[in-house]
């Protein structure tokens, strides 16, 4: 199990980003982390993967542990190594390299199976499999995100955290990397899924949690959350009234003088 | 002296500073900082082939080969202990921290040198090869293209196909990205200085090509490779090797035909022609003939 306890993170020594966030993604699921802009789902991300200190970040309080053993204080190429993964957000492929050398670079902390790993994310991905010698930079941007994800796998993790993979895709491509992940999953890897897309992400993930503002504000079981009103207004866009809407809080309290005008 | 003579020479030039300039610009793609220090560490490595093949009279080639360890030891150390704290601070005062400590490394070394030169001890003396009975190069200048060549074609593979060198290359195009796939980029910054420090070291065998000697005022032909990557636009390896043979073949072409087309200015003006070069490449091309175009100057 992958678990964050009252996770806190400052940058720059003062702004305050997380405050105090706790989540958990249980060996071999998938866990939804659904927010607006700016709510802190990529440092929650960082926070996980150790490398707050490039952006000038710090966790000032709280604990990221992996079956109970502390890793907040290892450097990323642990983290790695001891099987959590990541693909950034806005799919940062090597424009200049090779796919195949994106992929390569992915299997940094596990050269030894990397044959083996190379032949499982080609499986995956038939498109990259065509193109090894292919400079990523002229991918398509489904494309890119599917090296982003596929070099994230090259480490063989125990965990993905895949931040917003839906990023800028159109629809159908959309479908196409919510099956990969189910397909990811079915494999044996945990996934952290972290998406604006709420629709897709809770309807793969079993767990999903609501951040806003650094915090949690809501933590269920994906199909309540699909359920749930609220999210239904603010998150899947079904919401009627008129008033621009630009938090969830402000969702509820929308709700709550609806209620109390009618 | 023929043309084909002077261009013959102004290969052997570039290969030197072509050493030079690769170092300078593999620290540049890793860390972005402009190492003033690599004339210093030419004169601190050559010292160490001097002591080895002259006072201790080693082998020259097993003094080259023990040379070479303490040059990147002594990298790996500079890294770790002045660069690795300046990491995130500006790029302009990591530049000046280079320029304190090629001054450092330059006052140490000059210790050992006093002012004369000292010869490498190499085995290459005065012995040259003639080509259809005119064109003259001496072996050691042959050596000094070997040599650049050989690392060169060293350096494409290990780039290319080395888990390390494809580690470096990541990092240079996009650090947070080499970091989440579980690249140590510590480890990047310090292997560029260990390569660097080593390229200096090989550069101080050639950087007399007549002679094979060294002392601390050839710190002076160091700095030209200074122009010469700046030529070639600072994070290009390529546009390096470009650069050096311009300015090889220039100062080269300029040392053998200007004292008698203009007498007036001097015997060794072929020694600011790779200034000279810099000056008119950066007033047509600001960021060097190859380099990105965003890459900020110190
Ligand atoms: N390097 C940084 N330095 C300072 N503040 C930052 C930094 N990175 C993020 N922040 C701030 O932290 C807050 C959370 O940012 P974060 O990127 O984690 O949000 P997010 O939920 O991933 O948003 P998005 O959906 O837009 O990607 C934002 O207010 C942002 O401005
Ligand atoms: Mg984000």
């Amino acid at each position: 199990m992958l678990a964050l306890k009252n996770v806190e993170v400052v940058y720059h020594d003062v702004i305050l980003v997380l405050r105090g966030i706790s989540l958990q993604v249980p060996d071999g699921a998938i866990v939804a982390l659904l927010g607006a802009n700016g709510a802190g789902k990529t440092t929650t991300l960082r926070a996980i993967s150790g490398i707050l200190d490039v952006q000038n970040g710090k966790m000032t309080k709280g604990e990221v542990t992996l079956d109970g053993q502390r890793i907040d204080h290892l450097s990323a190429s642990k983290i790695v190594k001891l099987g959590v993964s990541q693909a950034l957000e806005g799919r940062r492929v090597l424009a200049e390299l090779t796919v195949e050398e994106n992929l390569r670079l992915g299997a940094h902390t596990n050269r030894r199976r990397l044959g083996e790993n190379m032949d499982r994310v080609y499986g995956l991905f038939p498109d990259l499999k065509q193109r090894p010698k292919f400079i990523a930079g002229y991918l398509s941007g489904g494309q890119q995100q599917m090296l982003a994800i596929g070099r994230a796998l090259m480490s063989a993790p125990r965990y993905l955290l895949l931040d917003e993979p839906s990023l800028g895709l159109a629809p159908m491509l959309v479908q196409e990397i919510r099956d990969i992940i189910v397909e990811i999953n079915r494999q044996g890897t945990g996934v952290l899924l972290v998406e604006q897309n709420a629709g897709m992400a809770l309807t793969v993930s079993s767990h999903g949690y609501i951040l806003e503002t650094g915090k949690m504000v809501m933590d269920k079981a994906s199909a309540e959350l699909l359920k749930d009103e609220d999210v239904r207004e603010f998150y899947l866009g079904l919401h009627s009234g008129g008033d621009q809407i630009r938090s969830f809080a402000e969702v509820k309290q929308y709700r709550r003088k609806k209620r109390w005008l009618s | 002296m023929s043309l084909l003579q002077a261009l013959l020479n102004g290969i052997a030039l570039a290969a030197v500073y072509s050493l030079l300039a690769m170092g300078f610009v593999i620290i540049y793609k890793s860390m972005q900082v402009l190492s003033f220090a690599q004339p210093a560490l030419m004169l601190f490595g050559g010292w160490w082939v001097v002591y080895f093949a002259t006072t201790v009279s080693l082998n020259f080639y097993l003094a080259v080969l023990i040379a070479v360890v303490i040059a990147a030891a002594t990298g790996l150390v500079i890294e770790r202990v002045f660069l690795r704290p300046m990491v995130g601070k500006p790029v302009f005062a990591v530049a000046i921290m280079t320029i304190g400590l090629d001054l450092s490394i330059r006052v140490f070394a000059g210790n050992f040198y006093d002012v004369s030169p000292r010869s490498t001890g190499d085995p290459w003396g005065l012995n040259t090869f003639v080509f259809f009975g005119r064109l003259v190069i001496n072996h050691r200048r042959v050596a000094a293209i070997v040599v650049a060549v050989a690392v060169l074609l060293g350096l494409l593979a290990f780039f290319r196909y080395s888990r390390m060198g494809l580690a470096m290359r990541a990092a240079a195009f996009d650090q947070e990205v080499a970091l989440i796939q579980g690249v140590s980029v510590a480890a990047v910054f310090a292997i560029s200085w260990a390569l660097a420090s080593v390229l200096a070291t090989l550069a101080s065998l050639f950087i007399n090509p007549d002679l094979g000697s060294l002392a601390p005022t050839n710190y002076v032909l160091a700095l030209k490779a200074l122009p010469v990557v700046v030529i070639g636009g600072l994070d290009s390896i390529g546009g390096a090797l470009v650069a050096a043979l311009l300015v090889g073949i220039a100062e080269a072409l300029t040392g053998t035909y200007q004292s008698h087309l203009t007498p007036y200015v001097g015997q060794n003006f072929s020694q600011v022609v790779p200034y000279l070069v810099m000056f008119v490449v950066l007033l047509v091309r600001p960021y060097g003939l190859f380099g990105t175009r965003e890459v900020e100057r110190v």
